[in-house]
C-alpha cells in the first residue's frame, strides 16, 4: 500500500487559481428578458448566464421542454426559434429575443393537440415520454417543410434525437400517420403497426 | 443540469466593436456565433471567456454571396444548414455540402456556423469531460494540467481537429478573411491551422474570421469521406477531403488532405502527386491510397482503435477516389 | 341513449375503440391509446426534475476523484462559508449501509471512510441555486490515502489490489456459485460430440434519457416525502427508513414517471437518501437531478461476463451435458450482483433440454461504478454464448441452425434440470415466423460474401419468483374504489417507466368491470396511498400486477352483480358488464342500466365499494440453495433472423434487417407489445454493435466515455427495419393468457448478428460488441477469430448437486461432497476434442 498522501485539491487546487472563474464583475445578477414563447409576449427576469433551457424551465415554468445533457448531445431539449428546431440548452434567451418560440406546451391549437401529438399518443411513440416533445418538436418542422416525407427524410430529420424506448420505429409511424392526416384526417395506422406482421 | 459559467455577454453593432473589443480585453475576451461548440466547452469549465463577444447579429456576418464562375463567398456567420440548403455550393462543390451536411445533427447545423465549424476547437477525450472528471486524472495539458494523457512523454498537445469543413476548404483552397483591429487580412485556408492541440490555430485571438471564399470552380471536383460510429452526432475519426481538377480525363491538379487524425487538417501531399497527370485509372488510385496512409497519424484519444483509423484512411481515400470517377455537375 | 355498438356478453365489450377508430372486441387486446400517451405527448407529465416547491434548495453531490482510497480528511469549510450554501454533508452523517439485497447491505449514502471507484459520493452540499451548490462542491477539499485499486476480474482473481469490501467469498471475489443437476460427468461420457467455447460480452449501460432526479420535502409534522425517478419505490421506501432510523410510517415515497429506466433506476440510490437527509437537516425541500456524467457513476448495468462453455452433444444436436461458466466483473458494489450471478445460470435450460447441468458462476468486485439489473437482468450474456455456440454445433454437425433449434425445443408444461417450470412454450412458432418470413432457409449459407444472415432464440421470465427479501406476502396490491358518478380509482404501487403499465393496468379493469379505460382514474408508486407492488423490475408489472387487478375487479364486479340482480330480479350469474352498462346476459336490451347507476345501487346496498386484490406468485419446485433465482409463473419466448452487411476490407458491419418474433402469450395491447419488441431490438443492437462502459485502467479508473456523445447509443440512422411477428398462446398463469414482452425481445439480438456476421464473412466474434475493428481482427487472424482465450483463475466452492427431475429429483440437493472441478484451461472458440 502506498503512503503518498493526495489531496481533494491536488492538481486542482492549482488549476482553479489558474482558471480564474471568478464571475465577471459588469453582469447584474439578473436581467430582464422580452421572450414571445408560444404566442405570449413574456417579460421576465434571469441570471443573465442562464441558457433558454433554465429560462423556459425554472422561470416560465414550460417543464414540458426536458433535458438529457444540456451540452448538445442529445436533442432532448429541442425547441422552435424561428421556426426551426435549436436545441434550448446552447442557446442564451437573449438572443432569441423577437423571435417567436415554441415550446411542446404550444403545439396545440385551443383544445386541439396537434396531429404529431395524437399521433404519438396513438401509437406508443412516446413511451417513457420523456424525449418525445424533442423529438415532436424537430418533426412539426419537418412537416411545415415537407408535408409528405419520406421514410429516410423523416430519419434523417430526426436524427438529432435520441430515444432510448422506441427504437424509433413507432415514431415514424406516427410522423407518417400525422402527415397522412394534414390531408385526410380519417386516414389510419396500418394492421401491421398496431400488431405487428401476421 | 450543467450550468454555464458566469460571463459578460457584449454584442457589439458593427465588427469594428467587435475587433475593438476583442482587442481591448485580450484573450479573456472570445467571440461567440453559433454557441454549439463553446458553451458545452463552458459548461464542463474547459473554457471559461470573461467575455463573449457575440457576433451572430453583425451585418454581413451571414450569407452566401457570389457564383459558381466567379467564386462563392460565405460569411463565417452562416448557419451550416443555410449553406447545406444552398443548391448552387452544392452543385459546385459537393465536398463542401457533404462534408457540412456530415456535422452533427440538423438541429445543431441550424445553429452552427461555418466559421464556427472551421475554428472548432481541438478534441481529445480527455479534455473533452466534465471538471470533476478531469479532476480525477489531475487534469491535461490542454487544459489546467501539465502532461498529455494520451502520450505522457509528449510536449504538445495532441487533442485532434475534429472539423468536416476544415480539411475540405484547404483541399479546395478556400481563403479566409481575418478581421482585428490592425485591419483586415486574408489567409489561405490552409495556413489557418497548427500542429498544436493548444494553439491550433495561427491566427490572434482577437482576431475574428469573416468570410470564407471559395475559388471559381474551373473544373474541380470534389468529395468528402467521415469516418465516424454513427452517422448523425459524431466528430470524424478520420475525414477524407480530395478535390481534383480533370482537364479531360486526366487529372491536371489534386489535393488530398485528411481530417481528424492529428491536430490539424494534413495534406497527403503524395499521394495527390501520384494522382497527378494521369487518368483516374485505379491504379492510379491504388497508389495515392497506399500513399495517403502513412499522413494519418492518429493517436488514442477519440472513438475507435488507433490502428483501425490508420487502416481506414488507405479504404476511405481509395473509396473517395472511385467515387470522383463518376461524379458529374 | 345509444345502445352499445358490439354485442353484449362478451366481458370488456365496450364501446372502446382502438387506434384509428378501428372497433374491437374487448378492451383487453385492444391498441387501447397509452393512458399516460396525451399528457406525455403534451409536455404536461411532471417527471421528478420538472417539480418546483417554494423555498426549494438545490443539492449536488462532491464525489470521489480517486478509484480506491481512505478518508483522511474532508474539510467542508470553504464551501460552509459561500453565500447561499444552507448545509453540508458528509458521510458521518448518514453512518447506516444500505443495498438492495439483504446479503449486500454495503453502500452509503456518503462514503464514511472509504471510497471505492471514481464517482463515489462523499459529501453533499444544498445550496439556494443549483450554480452554487455547484460552486460550493467544488470547494469540498477531501484528503485520502490511496488504496491499490483493482479493475480487471483477472487481478481480481490473482489477488491484486487492496480488498475493495471486508465481506464476500474470497478476497476481491463477490459471489461464488457451483450447482450441478444431473450427471455432466456421465452426459459428456454419452455425446457423441464436446464443443468447447469462450466468449465475452462487455458491459453496457441503460442511459435513460432522464436523468435520475429526486425532490424531498420535510413535512412540519417530522415526515418526509421524496419524490423520485425510481422503478422500485417500495424498495426506496425500505432504506431510506432504514438509513434515516424512521418508521416507514413517516417516510412517503413516490415514484415519478421515469424517463427511462431499462433497471438503471432499480436500486435505492445515495442521492436519494442525501435528499431527504438534508431537507430533514434544512427544513426545506431539496432536489437533486444528476448529471449525465453522475447517471454514468449510478450506472448499476449490464456485467461484463467472460463465459467457458463446454457442451456433450449426440448426433442428433441434443445436448447431452453442458458445463457453463460465467465471471461476472460487478464493480465496487454488491447492488443485484448476488442474484445477476445466479441468473446468468439460470434460464440456458429453458429454451432447449439439457439432460446433465453445471453452472459455476463467480462475481467480482473492482473499483468501477456498480454492475447491476439492466434489461434481461444476467441473461442476454449467457444467451449470446449458447446461441453462438449452438450455431456452430449445427455448423459442424452440417444442420440448419434453425433446424437445430426446432428439432430440440424444451416441451410445454415441463419440468428442467434446474427445476423450472415451464408452462406455455410458443418458441417452436416463433421460429417457424422468422424462418419463413426472412426466408432464412434459402438465404442460410447461400447469400454472396459479405451479405450474411443469422438466428437466434431466446426465453425470460414473467417475474420473479420469490421477492428480493423473502417473505409470504403478495408481490403486488391492487385496490379499487367506485365512484358512484361510474368512475373508477385504481390504487397500485406500480409505476410506468415508459414500459406501458398504467395502460394494461387500465385496460384490465376496464375489462373485468366492462367500462372505457377513460372511466378510470389510477393512482400508482405511492408508498402512502397505494399497496405495494414490488417494483418495475424482472418483467414482472403485467403478470402479477394484472392478476391481482383482475382479483380487484372481479371482486368488485361481484358486489355489483349481486346488487343489481337483485334490481333485475335475475340470478346473479346472468349478470353482465360491458360498454359501460350492466344487463341481464339473457335480455341485454330490456334489462340494463349504466355502469353509474349499477354502483350507485351497490353502494346502497354494500356501503361504500372498495375492494382490493393481491397476487403471491406459484411455489417453485426447485428446494436447493440457489433455487431462488430462475422460477418464474411464465416465461417468455423469442426468435430472431438478422439479416447483416459486412464490408470484407474494412469489418464495417451495417444490420439491415431483423424479423423478430415474440410469445406474447396474450397481447394486452398488442401496438404498445409491438412497441417494446421494437424497443427490445434497438437496445440489443447498441449493445451487439457499439455500447461499450468501459474505463481507464492506467489513468484512475476513470470511466473513459460517460456522455451521450461518446457513449454510442443508435440515432435513426443506425435503426434498420425491424419486422415483428406476435405469437399468442395464452399462458395460464398469465392476466387474460398475457407474458412478458419488456425484456425477452432483446435477448437474441447479439447473438443472430454474431452468426450473421460468420455466414457473411465466415469469422467468429465471440464477443460483444462487434465492431468492425473486431471483425477485421478475425479476418486477418489465422483462427478466423476473435474474442478471448484466457479465463481468471477461480477456485470453486463446493458443488451444490441436485438429481433431475428425471433422474428421480425432487428438487431438493444432495447432502454436500467435494466437488472436484478446478479452473481448467479452456480452449478458445469452437475448439473441439
Amino acid at each position: 500500500m502506498s503512503e503518498t498522501r493526495v489531496t481533494g485539491a491536488g492538481p486542482g487546487g492549482r488549476a482553479a487559481r489558474r482558471r480564474s472563474a471568478r464571475p465577471a464583475q459588469e453582469e447584474p445578477a439578473t436581467i430582464a428578458l422580452r421572450l414571445t414563447v408560444n404566442g405570449e409576449r413574456l417579460e421576465v427576469s434571469a441570471p443573465p448566464h442562464h441558457t433558454l433551457l433554465e429560462v423556459l424551465r425554472e422561470e416560465l415554468g414550460l417543464t414540458g421542454t426536458k433535458h438529457g445533457c444540456e451540452l448538445g448531445e442529445c436533442g432532448t431539449c429541442t425547441v422552435l426559434v424561428a421556426g426551426r428546431p435549436v436545441l434550448s440548452c446552447l442557446v442564451l434567451p437573449r438572443a432569441c429575443e423577437g423571435k417567436p418560440i415554441v415550446t411542446v406546451e404550444g403545439m396545440q391549437r385551443g383544445p386541439e393537440p396537434d396531429p404529431l401529438q395524437r399521433a404519438f399518443a396513438e401509437l406508443g411513440a412516446a413511451q417513457c415520454g420523456y424525449c418525445t416533445p424533442g423529438f415532436l418538436l424537430a418533426a412539426r418542422d419537418l412537416l411545415d417543410r415537407r408535408p409528405d416525407p419520406t421514410r429516410d427524410e423523416i430519419r434523417e430529420a430526426l436524427s438529432g434525437n435520441l430515444c432510448r424506448c422506441t427504437g424509433y420505429i413507432k415514431i415514424y409511424e406516427a410522423v407518417e400517420l400525422a402527415a397522412r392526416r394534414q390531408k385526410d384526417p380519417s386516414a389510419r395506422p396500418s394492421e401491421e403497426t398496431l400488431r405487428g406482421r401476421s | 443540469m450543467m450550468r454555464l459559467p458566469k460571463f459578460r455577454y457584449v454584442e457589439p453593432r458593427s465588427l469594428k466593436d467587435a475587433a475593438s473589443i476583442l482587442a481591448t480585453e485580450g484573450p479573456s475576451a472570445m467571440p461567440l456565433a453559433g454557441g454549439t461548440d463553446l458553451f458545452p466547452n463552458m459548461k464542463r469549465r474547459h473554457q471559461t471567456p470573461k467575455t463573449l463577444v457575440a457576433l451572430g447579429a453583425l451585418p454581413r456576418f451571414a450569407g452566401v454571396r457570389g457564383s459558381a464562375p466567379k467564386g462563392f463567398s460565405i460569411g463565417a456567420g452562416t448557419t451550416l444548414t443555410a449553406l447545406e440548403e444552398h443548391g448552387g455550393i452544392r452543385r459546385a462543390w459537393p465536398g463542401l455540402h457533404e462534408a457540412v451536411k456530415s456535422i452533427s445533427t440538423p438541429i445543431l447545423r441550424n445553429m452552427g456556423t461555418l466559421g464556427g465549424n472551421i475554428c472548432l476547437d481541438t478534441r481529445c477525450n480527455y479534455y473533452n469531460q466534465n471538471y470533476e472528471w478531469r479532476r480525477a486524472i489531475h487534469f491535461c495539458m490542454k487544459c489546467d494540467g501539465d502532461t498529455c494523457w494520451v502520450a505522457p512523454g509528449s510536449d504538445t498537445c495532441l487533442a485532434v481537429s475534429s472539423s468536416d469543413s476544415a480539411p475540405m476548404l484547404c483541399a479546395l483552397d478556400a481563403r479566409l478573411h481575418l478581421v482585428s483591429k490592425a485591419g483586415e487580412r486574408t489567409i489561405a485556408a490552409r495556413e489557418l491551422f497548427a500542429r498544436d492541440g493548444i494553439k491550433y490555430l495561427t491566427k490572434a485571438p482577437e482576431e475574428i474570421l469573416t468570410q470564407i471564399d471559395l475559388p471559381p470552380v474551373d473544373g474541380w471536383r470534389t468529395t468528402y469521406r467521415k469516418l465516424r460510429r454513427r452517422e448523425a452526432f459524431d466528430f470524424p475519426v478520420l475525414g477524407i477531403a480530395v478535390a481534383l481538377r480533370f482537364e479531360q480525363e486526366v487529372v491536371a491538379e489534386a489535393r488530398l488532405w485528411l481530417g481528424a487524425v492529428a491536430e490539424a487538417p494534413i495534406e497527403a501531399a503524395a499521394a495527390a502527386k501520384a494522382l497527378a497527370g494521369r487518368p483516374l485509372a485505379d491504379e492510379a488510385i491504388e497508389e495515392a491510397s497506399r500513399l495517403a496512409f502513412p499522413v494519418a497519424k492518429p493517436v488514442d484519444n477519440t472513438d475507435f482503435g488507433v490502428r483501425w483509423r490508420k487502416e481506414m484512411s488507405r479504404i476511405m481515400t481509395r473509396d473517395a477516389l472511385r467515387s470522383l470517377r463518376s461524379q458529374t455537375r | 341513449m345509444a345502445a352499445p355498438d358490439d354485442k353484449p356478453g362478451a366481458p370488456g365489450a365496450g364501446p372502446q375503440k382502438g387506434v384509428g377508430g378501428i372497433p374491437r372486441a374487448g378492451v383487453v387486446g385492444a391498441s387501447v391509446t397509452k393512458v399516460d400517451g396525451p399528457a406525455k405527448c403534451a409536455g404536461q407529465t411532471k417527471f421528478a426534475d420538472d417539480l418546483v416547491l417554494p423555498r426549494m434548495l438545490f443539492c449536488k453531490v462532491h464525489r470521489a476523484h480517486v478509484p480506491h482510497a481512505r478518508i483522511v480528511r474532508i474539510d467542508t469549510s470553504k464551501a460552509e462559508a459561500m453565500p447561499g450554501v444552507i448545509a453540508v454533508m458528509t458521510g458521518k452523517d448518514l453512518p447506516i449501509p444500505f443495498g438492495i439485497l439483504p446479503v449486500s447491505q454495503d453502500e452509503h449514502a456518503l462514503c464514511p471512510d472509504k471510497v471505492r471507484f471514481v464517482g463515489d459520493p462523499v459529501a453533499a452540499v444544498a445550496a439556494t441555486s443549483e450554480d452554487i451548490a455547484f460552486d460550493a462542491m467544488n470547494a469540498i477539499e477531501v484528503e485520502y490515502e490511496p488504496l491499490d485499486p483493482v479493475f480487471s476480474m483477472h487481478d481480481a482473481a490473482d489477488g491484486r489490489g487492496a480488498r475493495i469490501h471486508d465481506y464476500g467469498d474470497e478476497g476481491n471475489i463477490h459471489k461464488k456459485v457451483a450447482l450441478e443437476f444431473g450427471d455432466v460427468a456421465r452426459g459428456f461420457a454419452e455425446a457423441d460430440e464436446v464443443f468447447e467455447d469462450v466468449l465475452f460480452y462487455e458491459g453496457n449501460t441503460h442511459l435513460p434519457m432522464e436523468q435520475h432526479a429526486a425532490l424531498a420535502l420535510p413535512e412540519p409534522d417530522g415526515k418526509v416525502t421524496i419524490w423520485s425517478s425510481t422503478q422500485t419505490p417500495h424498495y426506496l421506501h425500505r432504506a431510506l427508513a432504514k438509513v434515516l432510523e424512521m418508521p416507514p410510517s413517516r417516510i412517503r415515497v413516490i415514484a415519478c414517471p421515469n424517463g427511462g429506466g431499462f433497471g438503471g433506476k432499480s436500486d435505492p440510490f445515495n442521492h436519494e437518501i442525501v435528499v431527504a437527509a438534508l431537507a430533514l437537516r434544512t427544513g426545506r425541500p431539496v432536489k437533486i437531478c444528476l448529471t449525465r456524467e453522475e447517471v454514468f457513476y449510478c450506472h448499476r448495468g449490464r456485467h461484463p461476463v467472460l463465459m467457458a462453455i463446454k457442451s456433450g452433444v449426440k448426433k442428433d444436436g441434443s445436448i447431452s451435458a453442458l458445463h457453463f461458466r460465467s465471471y461476472l466483473d460487478g464493480g465496487a458494489y454488491g447492488s443485484y450482483g448476488v442474484a445477476s450471478t445466479y441468473y446468468t445460470g439460470a434460464l440456458q435450460t429453458v429454451t432447449y433440454p439439457i439432460a446433465n447441468y453445471r453452472f459455476e458462476g463467480a462475481r467480482f468486485f473492482t473499483n468501477k461504478p456498480p454492475c447491476g439489473p439492466k434489461r434481461g437482468h444476467g441473461t442476454p450474456q449467457p444467451r449470446f454464448g449458447l446461441e453462438v455456440h449452438l450455431d456452430k454445433i449445427a455448423a459442424r454437425l452440417g444442420m440448419n441452425p434453425a433446424d437445430l433449434r426446432l428439432k430440440h425445443l424444451v416441451p410445454p408444461n415441463s419440468l428442467t434440470a434446474n427445476y423450472l417450470k415451464v408452462g406455455s412454450m410458443g418458441l417452436g412458432a416463433c421460429i417457424e415466423k422468422v424462418v419463413a418470413g426472412s426466408g432464412f432457409r434459402e438465404k442460410h449459407g447461400r447469400l454472396p460474401r459479405g451479405k450474411g444472415i443469422g438466428i437466434a432464440c431466446s426465453s425470460y421470465i414473467c417475474g420473479a419468483g420469490l421477492p428480493i427479501y423473502w417473505n409470504s406476502m403478495p408481490h403486488t396490491g391492487v385496490q379499487l374504489r367506485l365512484d358512484r358518478g361510474g368512475g373508477v380509482a385504481v390504487f397500485c404501487g406500480e409505476i410506468d417507466i415508459g414500459q406501458g403499465s398504467d395502460t394494461v393496468l387500465a385496460q384490465f379493469v376496464a375489462e373485468v368491470l366492462g367500462i372505457d379505460p377513460l372511466d378510470i382514474r389510477l393512482c400508482v408508486g405511492d408508498t402512502d396511498l397505494t399497496p405495494v407492488d414490488l417494483g418495475s423490475y424482472s418483467s414482472r408489472v403485467t403478470l402479477m400486477m394484472g392478476n391481482a387487478a383482475i382479483q380487484a375487479a372481479e371482486r368488485a364486479r361481484e358486489l355489483l352483480a349481486k346488487a343489481v340482480a337483485a334490481k333485475l330480479e335475475i340470478p346473479g350469474e346472468r349478470v353482465g358488464f360491458g360498454g359501460g352498462r350492466v344487463y341481464d346476459v339473457e335480455n341485454p336490451e330490456a334489462k340494463r342500466m349504466t355502469f353509474a347507476e349499477a354502483v350507485v345501487l351497490a353502494e346502497s346496498r354494500f356501503g361504500t365499494i372498495g375492494t382490493v386484490g393481491s397476487y403471491v406468485p406459484p411455489p417453485s419446485a426447485g428446494r436447493y440453495r440457489g433455487a431462488g433465482v430462475g422460477p418464474s409463473p411464465a416465461y417468455s419466448y423469442s426468435a430472431a433472423v438478422i439479416e447483416v452487411d459486412v464490408d470484407p476490407d474494412s469489418g464495417w458491419i451495417k444490420v439491415e434487417r431483423v424479423h423478430v418474433a415474440h410469445d406474447i402469450g396474450r397481447s394486452i395491447n398488442p401496438v404498445l407489445v409491438v412497441g417494446q419488441v421494437e424497443g427490445s431490438i434497438y437496445m440489443g443492437l447498441g449493445e451487439a454493435l457499439m455500447e461499450e462502459q468501459v474505463f481507464r485502467a492506467n489513468r484512475q479508473g476513470v470511466h473513459k466515455i460517460p456522455s451521450l456523445l461518446e457513449y454510442k447509443s443508435p440515432t435513426t440512422m443506425e435503426m434498420p427495419e425491424v419486422v415483428t411477428y406476435l405469437v399468442e398462446d395464452p399462458d395460464p398463469n398469465g392476466p387474460f393468457g398475457a407474458k412478458e414482452v419488456g425484456q425477452g425481445p432483446l435477448l437474441p439480438v447479439p447473438p443472430a448478428i454474431a452468426n450473421a456476421v460468420y455466414d457473411a464473412v465466415g469469422v467468429r466474434v465471440d464477443e460483444v460488441p462487434i465492431t468492425p475493428e473486431k471483425i477485421l481482427k478475425a479476418l486477418d487472424s489465422p483462427q478466423k477469430r476473435y474474442g478471448p482465450t484466457r479465463l481468471p483463475r477461480v477456485e470453486w466452492p463446493e458443488t451444490t448437486r441436485v438429481p433431475t427431475p428425471w433422474e428421480g429429483g425432487t428438487g431438493k440437493a444432495l447432502e454436500p461432497e467435494k466437488a472436484a472441478a478446478k479452473a481448467e484451461p479452456i480452449g478458445p472458440g469452437g475448439v473441439r476434442r
